[in-house]
């Protein structure tokens, strides 16, 4: 399979999201498709929001990038159990708090004023999915902003680079993508 | 506080006030931020108003804004804990858990602001916030994604300041944690699609969502709650003003 080049400069940032919001669509489409067994009226609601949300930001981000955007990427989830809920929601919190990271960790590498607005405006959207999920997993907990996830000393989420993020991503994606040509300050 | 009052008596005081705002214009595509973040803090106008510009970054007139917010959402938070019967039992580790993000934010902005940070602004709140756990969770509600739109409006004026935007982002995606977690207490959805939404645009970056591919069935609702919409900080401060006493 060709790897997939995401492209240098503002280009690169967007088809680096395009690619996260690909994963995550994908999964929550396979999700929805594939309820696990005992899933809960208010967790499909809740699953069918988070599908239609990373559905919307894919198709957002292939429109806008036009004829920039990278391919569709072949997802890879033989490591996940769409039939058990714990492997489900587990992945999902994963995918969200990563998307969380990288949207943080990719803001000051943009250069164009409205891209950074459009990544401010999906990044706490990612984070109100991160903080649900994670209450479905324990609800009424700490867990939503827990101290495995923001440092409870600064109250900071995760600012993660593409080069510490795409390898993660990578291993639910068959498609080789190469971050080589992004900014990295 | 006379909001409007105050900024005018700042322009009366600073009769500087109009240069350094040109000047951010030009620096750091950043407007009208100096004259309405002082604003916000009574305690300091003038003096550290100089202080802050002797700095020489717009960057340190946002993290004031933001540390007004922080210094509210920490105030109200502490008074919710100590206040006896408020919270039930069952919720109190999610409100222990965002109180202790908020005072946080507040050590790490003033942290940052070193000798001009400003002191905490004195607040007030509605009757019934500390007695009724309805009105108390409904403010809440309000603050936090307050403060998710308040960070995300400055985001553009931070676009030179790679540092203290990147720290930016990373409390403001907390702020959106502590609002999803907020909102489904009060039996709303975690994400911003309802009547008390500010949020209402179909269209993002120029492009019409409800025309994209693959979207046939997603609700109007779901379009709108897919991007969250920023505030500015006049719009914010229309919000906050009630709060500061």
């Amino acid at each position: 399979m060709a790897t997939v080049d995401l492209g240098s400069g503002d280009v690169g940032i967007l088809n680096y999201a395009y690619a996260l919001e690909q994963l995550e669509a994908a999964f929550y489409t396979q999700v929805v498709a594939t309820p696990f067994s005992g899933m809960t009226t208010a967790e499909t609601q809740i699953l069918t929001d988070l599908r239609d949300h990373e559905v919307i930001h894919r198709e957002f981000f292939k429109a806008a990038l036009s004829t920039s955007a990278i391919g569709a990427l072949t997802p890879n989830f033989t490591g996940i159990n769409f039939n058990d809920r714990s492997s489900v929601l587990n992945t999902a919190k994963a995918f969200e708090d990563l998307g969380v990271a990288a949207y943080n960790g990719a803001g000051n590498l943009i250069k164009d004023v409205n891209y950074l607005a459009l990544a401010g405006k999906i990044v706490s959207v990612e984070a109100r999915h991160a903080a649900a999920i994670r209450d479905l997993l324990n609800p009424k907990s700490a867990d939503f902003a827990g101290d495995d996830i923001v440092t409870p000393s600064t109250g900071l989420d995760p600012a993660t680079k593409p080069s510490g993020v795409l390898p993660t991503a990578q291993k639910f994606v068959k498609t080789p993508i190469s971050g080589a040509n992004l900014p990295t300050a | 506080m006379d909001l409007i009052k105050l900024i005018s008596d700042i322009e009366q005081v600073d009769a500087d006030a109009n240069e350094r705002l040109s000047f951010y214009s030009r620096r750091n595509l950043f407007k009208m931020g100096s004259r309405v973040a002082a604003a916000a803090l009574p305690t300091i106008v003038a003096g550290s108003l100089n202080e802050a510009f002797a700095q020489s970054s717009a960057a340190v007139d946002v993290v004031k804004y933001a540390l007004t917010l922080e210094y509210l959402e920490n105030d109200f938070y502490l008074k919710g804990l100590a206040a006896s019967g408020l919270i039930p039992s069952s919720d109190r580790t999610i409100f222990s858990q965002i109180s202790k993000h908020e005072t946080a934010h507040v050590a790490l902005l003033r942290g940052a602001l070193g000798t001009a940070a400003p002191a905490s602004p004195t607040f007030k709140y509605p009757t019934g916030t500390f007695t009724s756990y309805q009105t108390f969770v409904a403010t809440a509600r309000i603050l936090e994604d307050t403060g998710v739109a308040a960070y995300k409006g400055q985001a553009g004026a931070l676009i030179n300041d790679k540092a203290i935007l990147q720290t930016a982002l990373q409390i403001h995606s907390v702020e959106a944690r502590h609002a999803s977690e907020i909102r489904r207490l009060a039996g709303l959805k975690g994400w911003v699609s309802d009547s008390v939404s500010t949020n209402s645009s179909l269209t993002q970056g120029g492009v019409n969502l409800k025309t994209l591919p693959n979207t046939t069935g997603i609700s109007d609702d779901n379009f709108r709650a897919a991007f969250d919409e920023p505030l500015t900080m006049a719009q914010v401060l229309a919000l906050a003003g009630p709060f500061i006493g």
